[in-house]
């Protein structure tokens, strides 16, 4: 009988506690706003992306509750309404995050969702959001099929997918004159991985038919081990190697890669590969072709918005901010602009969802990276300009970004209603370049 | 006596059930929510605790889950089949049928190399479902919305009608397992676990009690999987992943296997303290999970089953005396 005693002290105390947090919580009174800000906090994906990402979120939520963001962000919090956020682990699979996600609207009561980094986690939660009618900011992931393949009511996605980063890439190569005669990838074996693939090398083909792909690779997501991979590179003919990984995996393949001289043998190109430069520093290779998923970072556009953000960050963590900040940011300030829109709509009272989706719909708004426009996908899914750049050392032996070309959001996205795959097939029928 | 202890059982259920589906009308829908997927979790520790009994240990039950899972959402996606009773069904058919094939193969083993056989199943199915693009890949894909008897019920009430059909579901599954426990088939698994040999030569199979088991643990298993990815709507090739099963081993063993209820409160126990960890420790959520399993194992070494088991036994005294 001691055990037993024992255990129901232990598992009532885990239970009290757990009940004691929770009663707090839900006693939380509902004049502010509530923001469940999912991103990843463990695992590969953590320190890379899904911690800095939320450095920038929170620095930028504890600016607009104290009312301190440059205008038009100056009112404080959501127009008046001091915003609570609840962070939650991407890390774990889509399965728990669907639960996660559950969690968050049911037991929480949040008035938003914000998040999710990985392609895999934006396929599966959008259909869980529009069931239980829950306004849902998609700030980061991917692949283009969210709102090519199905429709939402609640669900935004306030960044670019990838199809802009792989053709703009693809233009990069070819306006810069480089060789694409064979071509190789090594992408995650998961949505974003094979979609980016299938833009680049579709994208390839049609601006330069005559070049062939000698390997396409797909190892598992953050299997972190690309030994056989990289000799499979090093063999192979290919001139130029395509590469969309990113977090944990990316840093592992450049530093298991760099010795074996893959990135002075080929010109690799990275699609988002700028977010491991603050941790990587000095041993981020040179002559890499990257894309940063928009104008970001040492990409981004010379505006008094981007300064104020470069600094802000720079000031309070000590790295340059690279795209997981600028993303998450850039989601925060869309969702600010929809729900004051929606305030103003609805007499300067709190909005209910329903108002701030139709406000949502075809938003822009000015954000650190250039004008996002919430365009394609009926008005869900944003389109932004875009910078793509090679690496280089600067005179003091610092690895920064040069020969950068910026392309307008019209030139490197499809046209509403038409999917990304199909656009590149047709070969980019009326993209508006001026250069 | 032994018709009044399964009266009793009976009525001893169906009160306990009728209490956990009025309560489900009045607990936030968060909590019908989790329970409803700890008695999917509940389900597939049963079938480990079922072959527990004789002796075996499965470390890929995630296996069959996944099977479960997979055959209820491409039921749904493909041939618009959307009742969920029935879908739980035919899984549990579909994959007690899978068990019944693979079961003489895994069957002739002990031990850990039971064990590694059957992780090394799911594994491989692990490794083809990542491969196959048509059903998603490693992303999985999305189940459409469930029906009952051909009405789809409101958002607010879907929740509580799954639970409501898992609740009598997983109490039709409680009685029934409590009958082939003390069946002669499950009296010879106990046998077997204490000593093989002796049970052959008294003219008992160990081989065919050992199918039986696996048998029944493949359809329980492929069960939780359908009630899982119905409650979830979303499926993927993690089903099917070590850490998967090795959540149900867990479960199994928190729970030890005296008692068919303590499964399910001990996949309760585990779903609480990870989502709110997850929750409330968004940093470190693993390690406040990692303590929570490592102090179960000092504590309650035989399982919160014994405690049920000690509980009864004493009771039993008392009216005996």
């Amino acid at each position: 009988m001691k055990i037993f005693r024992q255990f129901l002290i232990v598992v009532s105390s885990i239970l009290i506690s757990l009940f004691s947090v929770f009663g707090t919580a839900s006693a939380d009174d509902h004049k502010g706003f509530k923001l469940g800000v999912v991103t990843f906090l463990s695992g590969p994906g953590a320190e890379p992306f899904g911690v800095p990402a939320w450095n920038g979120g929170k620095l930028f939520i504890d600016l607009l509750n104290a009312g301190k963001a440059p205008a038009p962000y100056n009112k404080v919090g959501f127009g008046g309404m001091k915003i609570t956020a609840i962070p939650i682990d991407e890390n774990g699979g889509a399965t728990k995050q669907v639960q996660e996600f559950r969690n968050l609207v049911q037991r929480d009561n949040v008035d938003a969702v914000l998040g999710y980094v990985s392609s895999g986690d934006c396929m599966a939660i959008p259909s869980v959001a529009d069931e239980l009618q829950a306004l849902t900011v998609l700030y980061d992931c991917g692949t283009p099929r969210v709102f090519e393949d199905a429709s939402y009511k609640y669900v935004f996605r306030t960044a670019a997918h990838a199809a802009m980063d792989n053709i703009a890439i693809a233009k990069y190569l070819i306006s810069k004159g480089y060789d694409v005669s064979s071509i190789a990838g090594i992408n995650q074996n998961y949505s974003w991985g094979k979609d980016s693939w299938k833009d680049f090398s579709v994208s390839i083909k049609k601006l330069s038919p005559n070049s062939t792909v000698e390997n396409e690779l797909f190892p598992k997501l953050f299997s972190g081990q690309f030994g056989t991979e990289i000799s499979a590179l090093i063999n192979s003919k290919a001139k130029v190697v395509h590469s969309s990984l990113w977090g944990g995996d990316l840093q592992s393949f450049i530093l298991q890669a760099k010795p074996r001289g893959l990135f002075k043998r080929t010109q690799v190109v990275f699609s988002a590969g700028d977010h491991v430069m603050p941790g990587l520093g000095n041993k981020y290779p040179e002559g890499v072709i990257v894309g940063a998923r928009g104008q970001y970072g040492m990409m981004a556009p010379d505006t008094a918005l981007n300064r104020w953000f470069y600094k802000v960050y720079m000031d309070k963590y000590g790295v340059f901010p690279a795209q997981p900040p600028y993303r998450m940011v850039q989601g925060l300030m869309g969702l600010k602009m929809a729900i004051e829109k929606a305030m103003e709509n609805n007499g300067g009272k709190k909005p209910n969802k329903d108002q701030i989706a139709t406000a949502f719909n075809g938003l822009e708004w000015e954000a650190p990276g250039g004008l996002v426009q919430m365009k394609l996908g009926n008005g869900h899914q944003a389109i932004q300009p875009h910078a793509i750049g090679k690496t280089a050392k600067d005179k003091d032996g610092n690895i920064t970004i040069t020969d950068i070309v910026r392309y307008n959001a019209t030139c490197v996205n499809p046209p509403n209603g038409i999917k990304a795959t199909d656009w590149i097939e047709a070969g980019f029928p009326g993209a508006v370049c001026n250069k | 006596m032994i018709n009044k202890f399964y009266n009793n059982l009976i009525v001893q259920s169906i009160f306990l059930m009728s209490i956990l589906i009025i309560m489900g009308l009045f607990i936030p829908n968060w909590l019908v929510f989790v329970i409803t997927k700890a008695i999917a979790y509940g389900l597939v520790a049963l079938g480990i605790v079922t072959l527990m009994r004789g002796g075996l240990v499965s470390f890929g039950q995630g296996f069959v889950f996944a099977i479960g899972g997979y055959t209820a959402g491409l039921l749904g996606t493909q041939a618009g089949l959307t009742d969920a009773i029935l879908l739980l069904f035919i899984s549990f058919l579909f994959t007690g049928f899978v068990g019944l094939i693979i079961g003489p193969l895994l069957a002739r083993y002990r031990d850990i190399f039971f064990a590694m056989l059957s992780l090394a199943f799911s594994m491989v199915l692990y490794g083809v479902l990542i491969k196959i693009d048509a059903i998603g890949g490693s992303d999985g894909f999305v189940l459409p919305e469930s029906t009952y008897f051909g009405i789809l019920p409101s958002t607010e009430y879907a929740d509580y009608m799954l639970y409501l059909v898992s609740i009598i579901l997983s109490g039709i599954v409680s009685i029934l397992l409590r009958y082939y426990y003390n069946s002669t088939p499950g009296l010879i698994a106990l046998a077997v676990r204490e000593n093989e040999l002796r049970v052959e030569y008294l003219g008992a199979s160990a081989f065919t009690v050992t199918v039986l088991n696996f048998t029944i643990a493949a359809g329980l298993g492929g069960m939780g999987g359908a009630l899982n990815g119905i409650a979830l709507g979303h499926i993927d090739p993690e089903f099917s992943y070590w850490t998967t099963s090795g959540e149900f081993v867990f479960i199994s063993i928190l729970a030890g296997y005296l008692s068919v209820p303590a499964v399910f409160l001990a996949a309760l126990l585990l779903e609480l303290v990870r989502s709110f960890s997850g929750r409330y420790f968004p940093d470190t959520w693993q390690l406040i999970l990692g303590v929570f399993l490592i102090l179960s194992i000092i504590y309650i070494p035989t399982g919160i089953g014994s405690f049920f088991k000690k509980f009864m036994d004493k009771l039993n005294k008392k009216k005996n005396k």
